[in-house]
């Protein structure tokens, strides 16, 4: 029975597996991915080539009507993902929409990963002051709903646009800066539940009878211990990541036109569910499979790394 | 003789047999588990006859199969687990009646006090629910009769200020008295037969003798049936009638008590005995530990289970299975062994074997 | 005692820095706010000027938090401008807050009574095909986004079976039936992630719980199986769904400010979305304090009930 209460996401994803749970897949898991992991990588795959390499792919403009406006897809005689309301090819809008809409996530998740790693690393190997105002620091974070953080930053840091007066940041920036500090407490807890475990260990004590100094101990001992769990994490994150750039579209405080992202393609999309849902439907599907295999993949990190944690 | 498997629906009373008559009948019972390993043979043909108000030890290692058995007779089982034999309790062939049939049993026909009160009772209930739960259930009590049946038993179980402990949560009582609670858990509703499983291992010496002397006064007074499960011979030696001795999940020796510690015959219940500690010797000497470890469950040996351990044991120990056979000179003192441990030797043993469970105390 | 007071102290300090980040988030506008918030005042930019003046732009960050705390408290929530004219924020506040807490609520209650009886009948038939069914389907349904289900209900219940209204919203004193069948889609978009989460939690849970020696004790005294899984599994299990149930209060603030502005539900989100669109930054700063200082105060208060309803913490507290 746990008193301690399980470290959730604000996806409310768990993210510490309960430890039967882990023992109760080993047997599965032992014997290799699954066909379920080869194809969350596939999918991840062709979305991250797709988008690397979007320029020199023989895509249409994804910004000029090159077809009959709201083609219906899987037609002969026209785009085979249809096109939008104006016509604009959908393929091409959805790879050129998943760029962005990656390059957000893994750029914010970056952000979270190096400050909040580094952080929680900190707070969970040193347990004194500097500990304590960490965890402080986590807590005071997370004390306002994830969503509602990222949205207040990007909308005051984006400003009028109309306005020029002052400093504007690239409106890419702005997402990454909000949804990077959002994800920072995230990944520190992550990683100091994990590092705690780690730094007490016997290993770490005997390195530290040797004269090993701490920046040696927890680079060389404990990080590549605690990797394992923060690369789950960070897989979670990135899912997370997508999920919320689509909320803060809905909210209007996305990528302005010409650019677009998976998110703002749903946003404008919304007034063509009575006409032609298909609009809707294929960058939901993209934002709901990237989501998906990102997720199953953590999940199948985390659960190896589990085993390998009680093999020990 | 009738058969709940018929019917699952109807739900058939028990007999009640007067004193000193066949409460339990077990023929040839056998519990296999399907685990990755492979099939885990825990329990393997075991026969038992309980009469009313009396007490079968049941003596073995750790891992031997006794709460297996103990848990097999009375049904409860995970769902890994595979029973064949019969089980007849009060004249009902209760093996392969369906849970909601045993519903019945449980607890109003047969009891069981578990190991370790720590973990048996719910940390998060109080005291009170824990008991009258089965009083509702199975004696459909009100309220207040079952707040006062709850007090006359924790009273009869020997808990101080009962009133005040029904209000208390397991964590907040010692082990003793956590196991009070437990004993009275198992009694609310009267039954006829109470298993004891090493209701004594998990408590501090010095409340073991107190539970098992209250175990066994109630035990006596409520004329149950009893089958106490030990790892310990010195804890049946006088609490018990009978005695059963198993290993790797068979009966290798049963008698009743007196025959036994008279005339050990079977050479892993003489190991046992052997690794009992007594009051002469010196506080700290090391017991006779029998050495080595009992067969794996998943892959038995052929022959004797005992034979890798046994000192007597010879070439045909390893090819050929003994059967549990009665002794030549007393038909019911059964043994499984080809060359049992020879009277003059048993003799020499009995001189230093416990008579009573009072040496322990 | 001890304990609840250094909390108390903590609680203090997040509302402390919480809302100091809120008021700081005006100083963050690119540009001249007063502009930015007020594009359409007169020639002699009066508005602007009262803008500043209202807000203490012009003095230290720790005097505009001062004032700007001292009207908070006193239910003053600043200004929302609009060409049209000028009204309070509280006043919108006033009407939108309720709706976001019903929807919130109703979610709550809804995601609970299907997540748990669904996990006590995973846990009870753990291994099995269903189970492993419930938890791929769960699995599918965390990674589903909360605006996505409802846009698919949406598009499903109301534009092409015309069974549910896909947008509005109708007060439950104005109408009953017609004030759940607005919410029928809002609360299920919203539900579908949260059963997913409770559902896996709570039955890996049970899962261990159900190999605890107090169950077999439970089953050994005759009761029936449904106390057993209700009362005696359930009962420790349900302290960890409380602190996930309280955990994922934030999740669900920000899924239910997406839904509303996209089911145009006139909630705390409808009012954030409108007043971003419209750079409404003193209205953004109110609403963000206000979601802060409930979803702490929710979490400390559920922190205090999970230590009254443990026995086995109580007793150290
Ligand atoms: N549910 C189960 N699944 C697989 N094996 C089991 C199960 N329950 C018990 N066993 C095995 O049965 C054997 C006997 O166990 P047990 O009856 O508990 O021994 P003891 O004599 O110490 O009470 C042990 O080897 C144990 O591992
Ligand atoms: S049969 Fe042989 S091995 Fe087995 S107990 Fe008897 S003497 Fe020992
Ligand atoms: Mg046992």
């Amino acid at each position: 029975m746990t008193t301690v209460p399980p470290e959730v996401s604000p996806l409310g994803l768990t993210l510490e597996a309960a430890p039967h749970a882990a023992a109760e897949s080993t047997a599965t898991r032992k014997k290799g991915l699954g066909i379920a992991s080869w194809l969350a990588i596939a999918w991840l795959t062709i979305m991250v080539g797709s988008a690397a390499l979007a320029d020199v792919l023989p895509l249409k403009d994804p910004n000029a009507g090159v077809a009959p406006k709201r083609f219906a897809p899987f037609q002969s005689g026209g785009p085979i993902l249809g096109a939008d309301a104006n016509g604009r090819d959908m393929l091409s809008r959805t790879i050129y929409g998943g760029r962005i809409s990656l390059i957000i996530a893994v750029c914010s998740i970056l952000v979270g990963l190096f400050i909040g790693g580094f952080l929680g690393l900190l707070a969970g190997y040193f347990r004194n002051w500097l500990g304590n105002i960490l965890v402080g620091l986590f807590d005071i974070l997370l004390a306002i709903p994830q969503l509602v953080l990222a949205l207040s930053l990007v909308s005051v840091l984006k400003g009028d646009p109309n306005i020029p007066e002052g400093f504007h940041l690239p409106i890419i920036l702005v997402l990454i800066i909000a949804l990077g500090l959002v994800s920072i407490p995230i990944l520190a807890r992550i990683t100091r539940a994990s590092t705690l475990s780690w730094s007490q260990r016997d290993f770490v004590t005997a390195a530290r009878a040797q004269g090993a100094g701490h920046g040696r101990i927890l680079f060389r001992e404990v990080l590549p211990n605690v990797a394992p769990a923060m690369f789950s994490i960070t897989l979670l994150g990135m899912a997370i990541a997508i999920v919320a750039e689509g909320g803060l579209a809905i909210l209007g405080v996305s990528v302005e036109p010409p650019q677009s992202t998976w998110g703002t393609m749903i946003a404008t999309g919304k007034s063509e569910l009575d006409g032609a849902p298909f609009i809707l439907w294929i960058p939901i599907a993209a934002v709901f499979l990237t989501a998906v295999s990102l997720n199953y993949l953590g999940d199948v990190i985390r659960d190896r790394f589990d085993v390998r944690e009680s093999a020990l | 003789m009738t058969d709940l498997t018929a019917d699952p629906a109807e739900i058939v009373e028990p007999a009640d047999p007067a004193v000193g008559e066949v409460l339990l009948q077990v023929t040839d019972l056998s519990t296999s588990f399907t685990s990755d390993r492979g099939t885990v043979r825990a329990v393997r043909d075991v026969s038992i006859t309980l009469r009313r108000g009396r007490t079968l030890g049941v003596v073995g290692e750790s891992g031997s199969g006794k709460s297996v058995l103990a848990r097999s007779i009375m049904g409860l089982m995970p769902s890994n687990a595979t029973r064949t034999g019969s089980v007849e309790f009060g004249g009902v062939e209760i093996l392969n009646a369906p849970p909601k049939a045993m519903r019945k049993f449980w607890g109003e026909q047969m009891a069981m006090v578990f190991q370790d009160p720590m973990t048996a009772l719910n940390p998060v209930l109080r005291v009170e629910q824990q008991i009258t739960e089965s009083l509702h259930e199975h004696l459909d009590l009100t309220k207040d009769q079952a707040h006062d049946t709850a007090l006359a038993l924790l009273t009869s179980v020997g808990i101080p200020e009962p009133a005040r402990r029904l209000r208390m949560y397991p964590h907040e009582m010692s082990g003793g008295m956590r196991q009070r609670i437990m004993i009275a858990i198992a009694l609310a509703c009267g039954p006829k037969m109470l298993f004891a499983d090493e209701p004594t291992t998990a408590l501090d010496v010095t409340v073991q003798a107190q539970i098992l002397d209250l175990l066994q006064a109630l035990q006596r007074d409520r004329q149950m049936a009893m089958i106490l499960v030990t790892h310990d011979l010195g804890v049946v030696a006088g609490r018990a009638h009978d005695i059963a001795v198993m290993y790797a999940g068979q009966i290798v020796e049963q008698a009743s008590a007196e025959a036994l510690f008279a005339r050990v015959r079977h050479p892993y219940t003489e190991a046992l005995l052997k690794s009992i500690p007594k009051l002469e010797m010196a506080k700290h000497t090391r017991l006779e530990a029998i050495g080595g470890r009992p067969p794996d469950l998943v892959d038995l040996p052929v022959g004797c289970k005992f034979a890798a351990r046994c000192p007597y044991a010879q070439d045909r120990c390893r090819e050929e299975e003994p059967e549990l056979l009665p002794d030549p000179d007393d038909a019911s003192h059964l043994v499984r062994c080809f060359f049992p441990v020879s009277v003059a030797a048993s003799a020499a043993l009995q001189a230093t074997a416990p008579v009573a469970g009072e040496e322990l105390a | 005692m001890r304990v609840i007071g250094r909390r108390i102290i903590q609680l203090v300090v997040v509302f402390v820095v919480v809302t100091f980040f809120t008021v700081l988030l005006i100083s963050l506008v690119p540009g001249k706010p007063e502009i930015v918030v007020i594009p359409f005042d007169n020639p002699q930019h009066t508005q602007r000027a009262a803008f500043r003046k209202e807000n203490n732009l012009d003095r230290p960050l720790v005097i505009q938090w001062e004032k700007w705390a001292g009207k908070f408290v006193k239910g003053d929530f600043g200004n929302y401008y609009q060409s049209t004219g000028t009204d309070p924020v509280a006043k919108r506040i006033k009407s939108s807050a309720p709706v976001s807490a019903l929807l919130i609520l109703y979610t709550q209650v809804f995601s609970l009574a299907v997540a748990i009886p669904v996990a006590i009948w995973a846990a009870y038939k753990s291994g099995s095909r269903l189970d492993k069914l419930l938890n791929a389907t769960a699995f599918a349904f965390i990674s589903l986004p909360a605006f996505a289900v409802a846009l698919i209900l949406g598009y499903f219940l109301g534009v092409k079976y015309n069974l549910l209204p896909t947008s509005g919203y109708v007060r439950i004193t104005d109408n009953p039936v017609e004030h759940f069948k607005t919410m029928v889609i809002p609360v299920l978009s919203l539900s579908l992630g949260q059963i997913a989460v409770y559902m896996r939690l709570l039955r890996s849970d049970l899962v261990s719980t159900l190999q605890e020696d107090f169950i077999l004790m439970a089953k050994a005294k005759g009761i029936s199986n449904r106390r057993v899984l209700w009362r005696h599994a359930l009962r420790p299990s349900s302290l960890t769904l409380l602190t996930v149930a309280g955990l994922s209060i934030g999740t669900l603030i920000g899924g239910t400010l997406v839904v509303e502005v996209l089911l145009g539900i006139p909630g705390m989100g409808y009012l954030i979305g409108q007043a971003v669109l419209a750079r409404q930054y003193v209205a953004l700063q109110s609403s963000v304090a206000l979601i802060a200082i409930v979803f702490v105060l929710l979490n400390f208060l559920i922190d205090y009930l999970y230590t009254v309803l443990d026995p086995r913490i109580r007793e150290r507290t």
